[in-house]
């Protein structure tokens, strides 16, 4: 029983990170290749557990948490998330099993995908285009996504949670 | 188990259901987006939530503060000495500059009393602390640790040592967004240092710039002129420096010239800034003139009730007024 709750609070624990990864600023060079944490988080979390723990409703809600935080339009992240964790959950079968460089580069085209749906997001609100270096996260964000698997993989190993 | 999984993500047809529920939650983050964007109400909500919000803000800002302590902490003496001279030179540099100001300051404060403006060169600053938090790239935001418990309001300019950083949108109990100047929808009233041509700084798209759109075709601008506030538009009081021009050349439609401009504000290094208090004057129309005329003690009686603006009539004449079209009204039953 409490290594089912420590679970949770595990499973909670890293999105709450996310959550705080995302506000901690970087050196102001490093500005545009931020890597979307949460979306990283979330998709390790939607392969690891599937939809016994990431629903599309958990994607909305953090991603709601996401845009009071960061104080962009309401709904933006919760529409993106939504997406990322429904298409991740859709092809998750395939995923799990792909190898490593495969499976990073399914995560590439999910937040390529992710950019294109806020360039869109953007544009209906009025505001102008981001340079060309915006698009550089999610290059940055599929070259962590290994490490950040891993990471996640060994630590609920040793931990011996599920 | 395994088994189980596998039938609730099928390995290639996906279920109605799950399509159905991506629609509606696609349906309610639009009809939220919209709502927001029609009306604001993420500030409303953000400002209900504060209570979570602010120390999610301070956690976040630990590790930006705690490189800044170690910073500070591993410094080695010799810097830090040399950086108290330099601070000393500065400091002395800048006295000698205020002493010598401060005639000059009461002379023109004794012209323009002469004058009868209301133009003071008074500064009533707060001084903020920035949290360190990123609030997305190409945001061009900042928050600082000042809000609507510190008297904060929106609108309020915000300035550092070298010149003006942006202006205050949105105020949380204990901390405030600053839009920075070079955000593409920040706008600041400008002139030319040199020449006194007026016009308006915009934030560029890309990056940490000022563009100038609109400079007409025979104006006098070079690199290097310096862009101060012009005090128009009533938000940002006159004669801060804003930019220092970098670049010009004939815009892409031929009628105008569109100058580039660096800020003078340290954007990305401010620790701490200022936020003004003094709120311009209003830049509006002079108020009407008082109406030339004899006074009203001497304008003949029975014209005096009804030339008098309404704010002005005394209470007393309303109640005599008012019997007076009864009486009449009354008058031809009787």
């Amino acid at each position: 029983m409490s290594r089912q709750r420590l679970s949770f609070w595990w499973f909670v624990g890293t999105l709450f990170a996310a959550l705080l990864l995302m506000l901690v600023p970087l050196p102001h060079v490093l500005d545009a290749f931020k890597p979307y944490w949460l979306a990283l988080v979330l998709l390790y979390w939607a392969l690891e557990s599937g939809d016994q723990r990431v629903t599309l409703g958990l994607a909305f809600i953090l991603g709601i948490c996401a845009d009071v935080l960061t104080g962009v339009l309401l709904g933006e992240q919760a529409l993106r998330l939504c997406v990322l964790a429904f298409i991740a959950l859709r092809f998750r079968s395939r995923l799990r099993f792909f190898p490593m460089w495969q499976q990073t580069l399914a995560v590439l085209a999910l937040l390529v995908n992710d950019r294109f749906l806020l360039l869109v997001v953007r544009a209906f609100a009025g505001e102008s285009t981001p340079p060309a270096l915006w698009w550089a996260s999610p290059f940055v964000s599929a070259a962590l996504w290994p490490f950040l698997f891993l990471l996640l993989d060994d630590l609920r190993m040793r931990l011996r949670l599920q | 188990m395994p088994l189980a999984r596998e039938e609730s993500s099928p390995l290639f047809a996906g279920t109605a259901a799950g399509t159905l529920r991506l629609i509606f939650y696609l349906a309610m983050a639009l009809v939220l987006m919209v709502l927001d964007h029609r009306n604001g109400w993420l500030w409303r909500l953000r400002y209900a939530t504060a209570i979570v919000v602010e120390p999610v803000y301070r956690l976040a800002s630990l590790p930006a503060d705690g490189f800044h302590a170690l910073s500070v902490a591993f410094a080695d003496r010799h810097m830090l000495t040399e950086q108290n001279q330099r601070l000393r030179e500065d400091l002395l540099l800048a006295n000698a500059k205020l002493n010598r100001m401060a005639a000059v300051a009461e002379q023109n404060q004794r012209l323009k009393e002469l004058l009868d403006t209301q133009h003071s060169l008074e500064l009533h600053v707060q001084l903020a602390r920035v949290i360190g938090v990123d609030l997305g790239a190409y945001r061009h935001r900042m928050m600082i640790n000042l809000g609507a418990r510190d008297g904060i309001k929106a609108g309020q300019p915000v300035i550092d040592a070298h010149g003006v950083v942006g202006q205050i949108i949105d105020v949380l109990p204990n901390s405030a967004m600053v839009m920075l100047v070079t955000d593409p929808d920040h706008a600041v009233p400008v002139m030319v240092q040199r020449t006194g041509l007026r016009t308006i700084a915009y934030g560029s798209r890309n990056g940490q710039q000022l563009t100038l759109p609109n400079v007409p075709m025979a104006a006098d601008v070079h690199v290097g002129d310096k862009l101060l506030t012009s005090g128009l538009g009533g938000r940002f009081p006159q004669g801060f420096p804003v930019g220092e021009i970098s670049n010009v050349e004939t815009a892409a439609s031929g009628m105008f010239l569109e100058a580039r401009a660096e800020p003078t504000a340290d954007l990305d290094r401010a620790d701490e800034v200022l936020v003004l208090h003094d709120l311009a004057e209003s830049a509006g129309p002079p108020p009407p003139a008082q109406p030339a005329g004899p006074p009203a003690s001497e304008a003949p009686a029975p014209a005096s009730t009804t030339a008098v603006p309404r704010g002005v009539v005394p209470e007393s004449s309303k109640p005599s007024a008012k019997p007076a079209p009864a009486q009449t009204t009354g008058a031809p039953p009787t």
